[in-house]
């Protein structure tokens, strides 16, 4: 059984020349200051506030390489309205250490096992597919995982499954409403502001709701998922991880 | 036929007469006089400066848009522009002429009626300049024909009114130091005052004066006081050389004191404090200082030593109400609602405390002692702090009502971040912050609130805090009401003389709401975040409604 180690930066703490290919723990939280300091106010505490683009889950405009985000950086994005910055070397590999980390100064360690081990479960044993939808297979109630991989850290994949409840994000809570004239939807929260509420409902559908219109309305804060923690041994999960890091998008 | 004669005779000197009236008038109205900024309260047609009058009260006595026809509100007009990011700025109104900031320096002057441009002038800050927060400018001062303006570059530039073109153009601060001129100027007498911005940057922020005529500067005062100054016995090491102290929103004035009162922000490095022991004068402070001279008159710090990066960067306002206790007891207070969470009033006269409340959940202090001072109690690392690092308001505008006597304040409830120390070493116009922050999330890693708005979609949802209009009452600091939204709101807020308040939210709804008890009146969707003031105005007879939401400045008006 072949089963890795995906060191997030636990294993980066180990010293860039001990390991070729990867940022050293100083690269890592000198960039987690200077992008507090100098990023965050425009990209967030997460990396995400900037219109398609989630840093910490590496989605950028147009960056692919590290060399690509840095030369973003030193010369800014005039039509997105980033401005030019001008860092130093040190200083920017920094930077891109911090994001290549996922913003993670001290994740655990997660198994990664075997995706296509973890893919059979997936379809066979977890019955995943009876809720989510990977790459237009399957229903839409629960949420789409084809890039579920890109935009989770192994971490955040084993404990959706363990302990789904913890791991669920609000917005995805389960919503019950009941409109004044008495019809009742049910279904995973998309949007939602002060007047309204947009979800896709139990039969697929997406309904956008007035609140003044209703006469219920509950979010629930527990998570439709079971936990698989004792349906699947350690080995297991960690061939399901490794499948759903593989799930990138189209 | 004579007697159509006299008539047209008569008809065509009465046109003269109403001419020459109109003309005379026009000449009058043209001018904005020191008088007519003193006595702004007295022509609500204008919006004569960033806060609406020198009480910064943002209460307009208009009162033709009312609770009960306010349903009949329509756009008017809309004007669209090019600006990215949050659009922070508010008009002034000056005879029927819209003058309003844009992105990163731009003025534009139109028409209040039309929304027609007549003008833009664009000035492009240096290559030096270094800002934290995004390409902001709030907006403009007027004396005479001239309008003043703050640069991202750290200038101050005075516009002609009419032409649209530059009359001088001085430097203020050192742009390539990280100083810069976000808020809108204030002018009192002949005089444009303004403060730096720039405390992510280790700067030693001062408030200015200038002179109107030349652009020559008369007197600075330093908000970070110098060996020998009284008050830099609160910085106990070298911290003071870098101590921060920026200034980012307008100030007020009294002229029965010939006090101008302005808020003072955040001691550098922002959130480690073991850097800067001392109370850091006059960081996280409101000062007053001697219109004319500079010369500070008193001050209150509202919170000394700093570690958690609130700012007292809001607009200061002054109220005249009866005080506590029977008969007539008129107090002159100074109201603030601090980025700290707490509601304060105190005597403008002399500074002295009088009442402090926290109006959001606070738990970085238990409580005020005697002198308003607080009672800090940090949360262990890791742990998280109420209210979180935007604070539980922060340069949002706030209002009160001479009608409702009431003080109308955005707040962020149920927002908390944790914040980390780390040692900053300066480096001269580089980031000196001295740590970060996460926001508090339900679950690890879940999108959080950020500065400004940037998606349709609310996905980190108010689990991570919302936004409220809090009606509190100066003398007991209770809130007497609030309106609830979803997603948290850096809106100014207007109130009117038919007890309207008006105010919107990063939703990108503009809401009106009744002053007395908060009820929604009106609402419109504007589909993009407002994070400014609205204001009123009058042109022919009519009364406008007026706000920024997204890239459009839109304007409202009863239908005819």
């Amino acid at each position: 059984m072949v089963i890795f180690y995906v060191v997030f930066a636990l294993a980066l703490q180990v010293s860039s020349q001990d390991h070729p290919g990867q940022y050293s723990a100083m690269d890592i939280e000198a960039g987690s200051r200077l992008y507090a300091g100098q990023c965050a106010l425009c990209h967030g505490p997460n990396g995400d506030l900037v219109a398609t683009v989630d840093l910490r889950r590496g989605q950028f405009k147009k960056a692919v390489t590290d060399e690509d985000l840095g030369r973003v950086i030193r010369t800014g994005l005039p039509d997105a309205g980033m401005p030019s910055f001008a860092l130093q070397p040190s200083e920017l590999n920094g930077l891109v250490a911090f994001i290549r980390a996922g913003f993670d100064l001290s994740a655990t360690a997660v198994k990664v096992g075997d995706p296509q081990r973890g893919q059979a479960l997936f379809d066979g044993k977890g019955g995943c597919g009876s809720c989510h939808r990977v790459n237009g297979k399957g229903p839409r109630v629960a949420p789409d995982l084809s890039d579920i991989g890109a935009i989770r850290s192994p971490a955040a994949l084993q404990r959706s499954l363990v302990d789904p409840t913890s791991a669920m994000l609000p917005i995805n809570r389960p919503v019950r409403a009941v409109t004044r004239d008495g019809r009742t939807y049910r279904g995973r929260r998309l949007n939602e502001d002060t007047y309204s509420v947009q979800l896709i409902d139990e039969r697929e559908q997406l309904v956008s709701l007035m609140k003044a219109d209703l006469r219920e309305y509950e979010i629930a804060t527990k998570s439709p998922m079971p936990p698989f923690a004792k349906t699947f041994n350690g080995d297991e999960l960690a061939d399901l991880v490794g499948y759903l890091l593989t799930l990138k998008g189209q | 036929m004579k007697k159509l004669g006299d008539f047209f005779s008569l008809a065509a000197g009465a046109a003269v007469l109403v001419t020459v009236a109109a003309l005379t008038s026009f000449h009058v109205d043209a001018q904005v006089t020191s008088d007519r900024l003193l006595r702004a309260a007295s022509e609500p047609r204008n919006w004569l400066t960033y806060s609406g009058s020198y009480m910064s009260q943002r209460y307009s006595p208009l009162d033709q848009i009312t609770p009960a026809n306010v349903k009949d509100l329509e756009q008017k007009w809309v004007l669209q522009t090019q600006v990215i990011g949050a659009w922070q700025a508010t008009p002034l109104v000056v005879d029927g002429i819209i003058y309003v900031t844009q992105r990163p320096n731009d003025v534009v002057a139109l028409d209040a009626k039309t929304g027609r441009v007549f003008w833009i002038y664009r000035h492009t800050p240096s290559p030096d300049q270094r800002v934290c927060c995004g390409s902001n400018n709030r907006g403009l001062a007027i004396l005479g024909d001239t309008l003043f303006m703050g640069t991202l570059d750290a200038r101050l530039i005075a516009i002609d009114a009419k032409g649209g073109r530059a009359i001088w153009n001085v430097p203020v601060a050192e742009a390539r130091l990280g100083y810069s001129v976000t808020h809108a100027p204030l002018v009192v007498k002949d005089k444009v005052i303004v403060g730096v911005g720039g405390g992510e940057f280790g700067i030693r922020g001062f408030i200015a004066a200038f002179d109107a005529k030349t652009g020559k500067e008369v007197w600075r005062f330093k908000t970070i006081p110098e060996p020998g100054e009284p008050g830099h016995e609160t910085w106990k090491n070298d911290g003071w050389k870098n101590g921060g102290g920026s200034i980012w929103v307008t100030g007020s004035y009294d002229p029965e004191f010939n006090l101008t009162y302005w808020g003072i922000g955040n001691p550098g490095p922002d959130w480690n404090n073991e850097q800067r022991p001392g109370d850091n004068l006059y960081t996280d402070s409101v000062v007053a200082l001697d219109a004319d001279t500079g010369k500070l008159r008193w001050h209150f710090q509202f919170t000394p030593n700093d570690p958690y990066d609130y700012d007292s960067v809001q607009v200061p306002v002054l109220v005249d109400m009866n005080w506590r206790g029977p008969g007539n007891n008129l107090a002159k207070l100074l109201v603030w609602a601090n980025r700290n969470g707490f509601f304060y009033a105190l005597d403008r006269a002399t500074g002295r405390f009088l009442s402090g409340n926290p109006f959001v959940k606070v738990n970085w202090a238990s409580a005020l002692d005697e002198r308003g001072r607080p009672i800090q109690t940090p949360q262990p690392a890791g742990s998280p702090t109420w209210p979180g690092n935007q604070g539980g308001t922060n340069w949002y505008s706030p209002s009160y009502s001479p009608r409702t006597q009431l003080f109308y304040v955005s707040a962020w409830e149920g927002y908390a971040t944790i914040y980390r120390k780390e040692t900053s070493v300066y480096q001269p116009g580089r980031n000196f912050s001295g740590g970060g922050f996460t926001v508090l999330t339900p679950v690890p890693g879940a999108p959080a609130i950020g500065v400004g708005r940037r998606s349709p979609i609310n996905n980190w949802t108010d689990a991570v805090g919302h936004g409220s209009v809090l009606a509190i009452d100066p003398r007991s600091g209770e809130t007497k009401w609030k309106f609830e939204q979803f997603d948290v709101s850096d809106s100014g807020i207007l109130t009117t003389g038919s007890d309207l308040l008006f105010t919107g939210g990063r939703e990108g709804f503009f809401h009106a709401l009744d002053a007395r008890t908060g009820t929604l009146l009106w609402k419109a969707s504007l589909g993009g975040q407002i994070a400014n003031g609205p204001i009123s105005y009058e042109v022919d007879g009519k009364q406008y409604v007026a706000i920024i939401a997204g890239h459009s400045l839109v304007s409202f008006a009863l239908r005819n």
